[in-house]
């Protein structure tokens, strides 16, 4: 089997497992404390690899297949590393029938990669996302925490340059 | 602010900032004017924090701090004139701010008593006459009850949700009813799930207290997992009034006998997150979540769970299994939550606009809330009104109201002289209703009727140009990539769906194919497990119903009459119209477009071709072209 | 009880019964793949819709209740159709190379396909890529084949409490694999085998060693002897149409004999000496203060099972190797200089009901002659797959016994294939012991037989008084130990079987569609042939074996003597979880 493993090398400090830790100890006696712990897990890692599973699984006692298994479920957890820019396209109905499957190929081949992709330079990241409540905008992406609205294809390139 | 123990104390928080709303509800003048600057998802994406920056900034500069109060609320619904700000007493409305249009403002108006007119709403300007937000077309045909706090009040702020009557129906349920008449009401009431099926919730509730008399624990959930894209009501309630929700769930645990419950939010609503866990902790500190509620010994607390991106969860027991710590994949039925919910213990799930009703009908009366809406589907409705559509946003509708109103009226019509074509409601789980039924008046029933569902209220406009196999292949799409995978008819029935919705879009199909489609549907409808997969086909079964022509165009033709589906579509130059300028050949993309030799009369250039081989259909050629010289069909 | 109607006739059924369960007791097979009973109860597959009159859509009868009054319909054309398009929908993204699959002629999709007569190419389009994962010793994944059924999933993590495969990803996408789609071989997944035996299709079997057998038996230089454990004349005779709970013991002697091994022995006999070891260990640790309660070790999956998940538990573990083991070491010690063989020209093959057989050969310290003591260890399922691909018509063979010295046994051994057996074993010699060597010591210890997953029991026996307790499957296994370790429960001796009932169940043994399992206990079943072989046995305990007082006698001296420990002993060690 392909062994799915980050190709990136996991470079996790002793501070950010200190904090995992903590985390893990502030959940020991929540029931269903799994999605959480994996929810704070990502925002102090950025993503979740093996070596964060292995020592979810383990402090929590629970198999680390099942862990994988419910970071797979969810669109939110990501096994490989974000971009430093993360783009996210909204492909919600409202932003959809004005035209953002056509942003979104666009940025595809702007950045040379597909969506759920980092490019090589580990700048740029791109996903799909569905509906973040900005309808009245749409089509709308979002990079980082910067929300671009009312777009054509031929803004992208303008909007890419902001951050090259 | 203390614990609020007796209603004596309710009511003297209630009075000491009724003032301070008041200024906003009834226009009342005490000097102060209020800038309310619309603080939700939509606003704030379109810069509404800058705005408020600049706003201190220049009430600063001109000494107003005592005169002038900023507040940030939620959405106000009109979502396509973002930012929006709206000045008090007067109710101007000020639409599309702009941080530069803020000196001028602040100058002529806070300063001066001169609204600035023209960074005004344009409807609402008419010679001297300035009108107040509720007298645009946009609110005036509104009914706004679950919606009734948004921008009115500062959401991170319990002291101005008490002054519009915040936690006097909790004060009611636990003092002068009992949890039988807590049920009675709402089920005399009418009021019926708003996030999805529309089970009735007095019905919900009644189970859960009666089926299991010993549970030894019971759980309030509330659905926050809006997954419909293309509706955020719920997400515009958390945002802007999130305790009439946390109150509502404390009847409900009232109500069954729950002493815990949950909220699961989505966690790409960080504002709402953000808002929820101030109010629970303002609610925890008043005592209005805690465990001796109005010192009557009811207990009630509630946690904050985050969804992390699965439509699915949106489904009962898949929402329950994901609390749980799980991967979200719903379970059958029966047993149903009411018996074995979360953590397998008796539990109610309803959604958020469900909660924002139920304070106003437990303070207002059954009979209030009856009054409202159809004979079957009582109240009001909010609706996510997007798509081609002038004023994309929030609207909240007694029920009955017909499609044509809310789409004409209320939103504005559609832009560009374009023509409508559909309405679609239900999200992936519904359907899109055609012109002829724009004038039936909205409710569960009707819309079932007519191959839709009232679903969570997305309502996206479409016009001539969208496709409607394009419309159900989008659909599919979602529900592929949202579909559990755990029974066989969701997981490979959809993705085989999915694939002959592309034959079709391909021009590869046959009528056989569309056949076998129709029928695939009809059995997935009967046979997925859980509620996603059985609605699932529904945009292709309502697609096919009233646009069957679209189809067989695809398939006999070979041709998108709407012009989107790109294997279809040929580009070519009108030759006579052509002034051979060149720019279609220079934008092209795939080198595609070359010089002929022919000249049309009256042109000094030779006419371009487009190469037919080389297009990639990408319609660039066409948006360059300023002679119209260029054809798609 | 409820009354209620299938298809128009009248029942009354048990409350609480689902409409599978309701519509059996009718008479009627309402065909399932997803479910199995207690463990996999999630109505995910469909293929059980009926109709149920006022249902908005149709049901899935292995998880409804029914109620009073319900209208069940179990055969309607949309009932039918439905079921038939699931088939269908099922097959348009499975590997439909039926042919040449492990499960030919035994596959539950198949037989329902050829029941409702699927047009398999109805629905084309993407096919799910998938990967085989060969990298285990025992057993061999082949996801092209998985319906999703979930079924190995319940086994590994409900059955077994492991939880080393599961479903990842999710919609079209989703796989049952262990995490980051690890090998098998990386992950603690222990070899029991439990997956494989509830797999309804192709998509897990064992790794097939049949071929090195008939490579062995072809090889003119090589002396090949075959042993069979206890369990598998229990299962065998189910591929060949006997009735389950059939003992076919002598036709499968007489079966092995034709394949052409040069001697047909019987774990049996080594199961007797494995007690001599581990009575006279447990009478040591007791009587010289040895770390308690002693833990049986012939269950390689259990022996794994500690090791990965509880090794401070590996002091309590007995140092015996496991009755396959000690058969091989004394084949190629005691046995090779008998017949004048070097150990080097012998291959030993075990018959096992278990897959974890196959690890445990390739474990260290498991080669008292120099050369690995077993060197190809088969399933009861590959020994049927051999006995048909050479032509032997087995339901028409005579009875025939094992060959002497290592052929023969007493009660003692045979009840070691099912839970509890190696405990009631041991007992009855460490009983002997115990009371100065008094015949009329108890032979029978019943507390500890039957199907239930842990049991206690305490005997006073020579004015001892023992405390053991008999867990089989891991769950079970881990309940137990954390009691232990939380100083919930304490014990002198236990007995531990990975495989729920012990290897009658076990993961090698002949595959019983879940239409079977739902509703008949086959450990049960199976573990009556035990039961019954010991009865008629004239003697049942270890120690009267008469090779084994021959084996004491002319070579080994006494149990646990210096050379009994250098031959049938072993040691163990920690593992990692993951790689």
């Amino acid at each position: 089997m392909a062994f799915k493993k980050s190709a990136i090398p996991f470079s996790g400090t002793p501070k950010q497992e200190e904090q995992l830790r903590e985390v893990i100890n502030r959940h020991k006696d929540d029931p269903g404390a799994l999605m959480p712990v994996l929810q704070e897990a990502q925002e102090i890692y950025g993503y979740l690899p093996i070596e964060v599973q292995q020592m979810i699984a383990d402090a929590m006692e629970i198999p680390l297949e099942k862990v994988y298994g419910v970071v797979t479920f969810y669109a939110q957890f990501s096994i490989n590393p974000k971009g430093k820019y993360k783009i996210s396209v909204c492909l919600g109905t409202a932003c959809y029938v004005k035209g953002s499957g056509n942003l979104y190929t666009k940025l595809q081949e702007k950045l040379g990669i597909s969506g759920g992709e980092i490019t090589p330079d580990g700048k740029f990241s791109l996903d799909a996302c569905r509906c973040i409540g900005a309808c009245g905008l749409a089509p709308v992406l979002t990079i980082n925490e910067d929300v671009y609205g009312r777009l054509t294809p031929d803004d992208i390139d303008t909007i890419l340059a902001k951050y090259n | 602010m203390n614990v609020i123990k007796t209603i004596d104390e309710l009511n003297a928080v209630k009075a000491k900032y009724a003032d301070v709303v008041g200024t906003r509800i009834e226009g009342k003048e005490n000097g102060v004017r209020d800038v309310l600057v619309c603080g939700g998802t939509g606003c704030t994406s379109s810069g509404s924090m800058k705005i408020i920056d600049v706003l201190k900034e220049e009430i600063k500069k001109n000494g107003l701090e005592d005169k002038v109060n900023i507040i940030k609320t939620g959405c106000f619904g009109l979502c396509a004139l973002g930012p929006i700000m709206i000045v008090y007493p007067e109710g101007t409305f000020y639409s599309k701010t702009e941080p530069e249009h803020i000196p001028e403002i602040v100058e002529q108006h806070l300063k001066n008593g001169n609204p600035v007119k023209k960074y005004l709403y344009a409807e609402t300007v008419n010679g001297d006459e300035i009108k107040s937000l509720n007298e645009t077309a946009f609110y005036a045909n509104q009914h706004r009850v679950a919606l009734r706090n948004c921008g009115v009040i500062s959401p991170e702020h319990v002291e101005e949700y008490i002054a519009r009557d915040g936690y006097q129906a909790l004060y009611k349920c636990l003092t002068q009813l009992t949890p039988d008449d807590v049920i009675e009401i709402i089920l005399n009431s009418g009021l019926r799930g708003r996030g999805g099926a529309g089970f009735p919730t007095g019905k919900k509730w009644m189970l859960a207290r009666n089926l299991v008399k010993d549970a030894d624990q019971k759980y309030v959930c509330c659905n926050a997992d809006e997954g419909d894209p293309g509706a955020f009501m719920d997400r515009s309630v958390l945002e802007g009034d999130p305790h009439t929700v946390i109150e509502a769930m404390a009847i409900a645990g009232y109500a069954i006998g729950a002493n815990q419950g949950y909220i699961y939010v989505r966690a790409e609503y960080p504002i709402a997150v953000e808002r929820l866990k101030i109010a629970i902790k303002q609610a925890e500190e008043i005592g209005m979540l805690g465990d001796d509620i109005f010192g009557t010994g009811f207990k009630f607390h509630l946690g904050l769970r985050l969804g992390a991106g699965a439509f699915v969860c949106g489904e009962e027991t898949a929402l329950m299994t994901s609390i749980e710590g799980n991967r979200g994949e719903p379970r059958p039925r029966p047993p149903f939550p009411a018996v074995k919910g979360l953590f397998g213990k008796p539990t109610i799930l309803n959604n958020v606009e469900t909660y924002a009703n139920v304070c106003q009908i437990i303070l207002n009366g059954a009979d209030w809330f009856a009054s409202m809406g159809t004979e079957k589907s009582k109240g009001t409705k909010v609706f996510a009104l997007g798509g081609k559509i002038h004023n994309t946003g929030l609207v909240e509708v007694p029920m009955g109201t017909t499609l044509r109103t809310v789409i004409d009226d209320i939103g504005g019509g559609i832009p560009n002289g374009k023509k409508f074509k559909a309405a679609q409601t239900g999200g992936p789980s519904g359907g899109c209703i055609p012109a002829q039924h724009l004038d039936i008046p909205i409710d569960y029933d009707n819309l079932i009727a007519i191959g839709s569902m009232m679903g969570s209220g997305g309502l996206i406009v479409m016009d001539e140009d969208n496709c409607m196999v394009d419309i159900a292949k989008f659909f599919l799409d979602f529900t592929v990539d949202e579909s559990c995978g755990k029974c066989t008819p969701c997981r490979i029935g959809t993705k085989r769906m999915y694939e002959m919705l592309e034959k079709i879009t391909k021009g590869k199909a046959t009528m056989e194919d569309l056949d076998k489609l129709e029928k695939l549907c009809y059995y997935i409808k009967d046979n997925a497990l859980c509620g996603l997969g059985q609605t699932a086909p529904n945009p292709v079964l309502s697609t096919m119903r009233y646009f069957r022509d679209e189809y067989e165009a695809h398939i006999k033709e070979k041709r998108c009459p709407a012009g989107v589906c790109k294997s279809l579509l040929s580009f070519s130059i009108v030759k006579d119209k052509c002034v051979g300028c060149g720019l279609c050949a220079r934008n092209c993309p795939a080198s595609a477009i070359s010089r002929t030799d022919y000249v049309a009369p009256g042109k000094k250039l030779a006419a371009m071709v487009i190469d037919t081989q080389k297009c990639v259909k990408c319609g660039v050629c066409m948006d360059n072209c300023k002679f119209n010289a260029i054809s798609k069909g | 009880m409820v009354n209620i109607k299938i298809n128009g006739a009248e029942y009354s059924v048990p409350d609480g019964s689902t409409i599978l369960q309701a519509a059996r007791t009718a008479g009627i097979k309402i065909p399932t793949l997803c479910y199995l009973k207690d463990i996999n109860e999630i109505g995910a597959c469909r293929i059980c819709v009926v109709e149920v009159r006022g249902a908005k859509s149709l049901v899935a009868a292995c998880v409804y209740p029914v109620n009073e009054g319900m209208e069940i319909f179990t055969n309607t054309p949309k009932v039918i159709e439905s079921r038939r398009t699931t088939l269908e929908l099922i097959l348009s993204n499975h590997n439909m190379s039926c042919l040449s699959c492990s499960r030919g002629g035994n596959c539950e999709l198949h037989q329902l396909c050829n029941e409702y007569g699927v047009d398999p190419h109805r629905f084309e389009g993407e096919n799910q890529k998938t990967e085989i994962d060969n990298s285990a010793v025992h057993m061999y994944r082949d996801n092209s084949k998985c319906i999703l059924c979930r079924r190995c999933v319940a086994a590994c993590a409900a059955t077994q409490r492991i939880g080393v495969i599961g479903a990842n990803e999710r919609g079209f996408a989703t796989q049952i694999t262990s995490a980051f789609d690890m090998d098998l071989a990386d992950t603690a997944c222990v070899s029991c085998g439990q997956c494989i035996t509830a797999c309804p299709t192709g998509a897990l079997s064992e790794k097939d060693d049949t071929e090195k057998v008939l490579e062995a038996i072809a090889n003119p230089d090589k002396y090949v002897v075959v042993q069979a454990a206890p369990a598998v004349r229990a299962s065998l005779g189910e591929a060949f149409g006997y009735p389950i709970g059939t003992n076919v013991e002598g036709k499968m002697i007489a079966a092995m004999r034709r394949l052409g091994f040069d001697k047909v022995f019987d774990t049996n006999f080594s199961a007797d000496l494995t007690i001599m070891e581990e009575a006279h260990e447990f009478l040591d640790r007791v009587q010289n203060g040895g770390t308690l309660p002693m833990i049986t070790s012939c269950s390689p999956g259990w022996v794994r099972y500690c090791e990965n998940y509880f090794p401070e538990f590996i002091p309590n573990l007995s140092s015996c190797k496991s009755p396959q083991q000690m058969f091989g070491a004394v084949v190629k010690t005691y046995y090779a200089q008998k017949i004048g063989k070097k150990p080097e020209d012998i291959i030993c093959v075990s018959v096992m009901p278990c897959t974890a057989k196959k690890f445990e050969i390739g474990r260290d310290d498991q080669n008292a002659g120099g050369v690995p003591d077993v060197d190809i260890s088969i399933t009861t399922r590959e020994l049927a797959n051999l006995i048909k691909k050479a032509g032997i018509m087995f339901n028409d063979l005579p009875d025939e016994q094992a060959d002497s010295p290592l052929g023969g046994y007493t009660g003692a051994g045979v009840i070691f294939g099912a839970t509890g057996g190696v405990m009631e074993a041991a007992l009855r010699t460490a009983a002997w012991k115990l009371t100065g060597e008094d015949n009329n010591a108890p032979v029978d210890f019943k507390e500890v037989r039957g199907v239930e997953g842990v049991k206690e029991a305490t005997y006073n026996v020579g004015g001892k008084t023992v405390k053991v307790a008999v867990a089989s499957g891991l769950a079970n296994a881990k309940k137990l130990l954390k009691d232990i370790k939380a100083g919930k429960a304490s014990y002198d001796f236990i007995e531990i079987m990975a495989c729920p009932g012990g290897c009658v169940n076990g993961g090698g043994q002949i595959i019983q569609p879940a239409s079977v399992r739902n509703f008949t206990d086959i450990r049960a079943e199976r573990a009556k042939v035990l039961y019954g072989i010991d009865e008629n046995c004239k003697l049942r305990r270890s120690h009267e074996n008469p090779d084994i007082k021959a084996l004491y006698s002319e070579f080994f001296g006494e149990p646990n003597s210096h050379k009994a420990h250098e031959v049938l002993h072993t040691t163990y060690k920690e593992r990692k979880l993951y790689r």
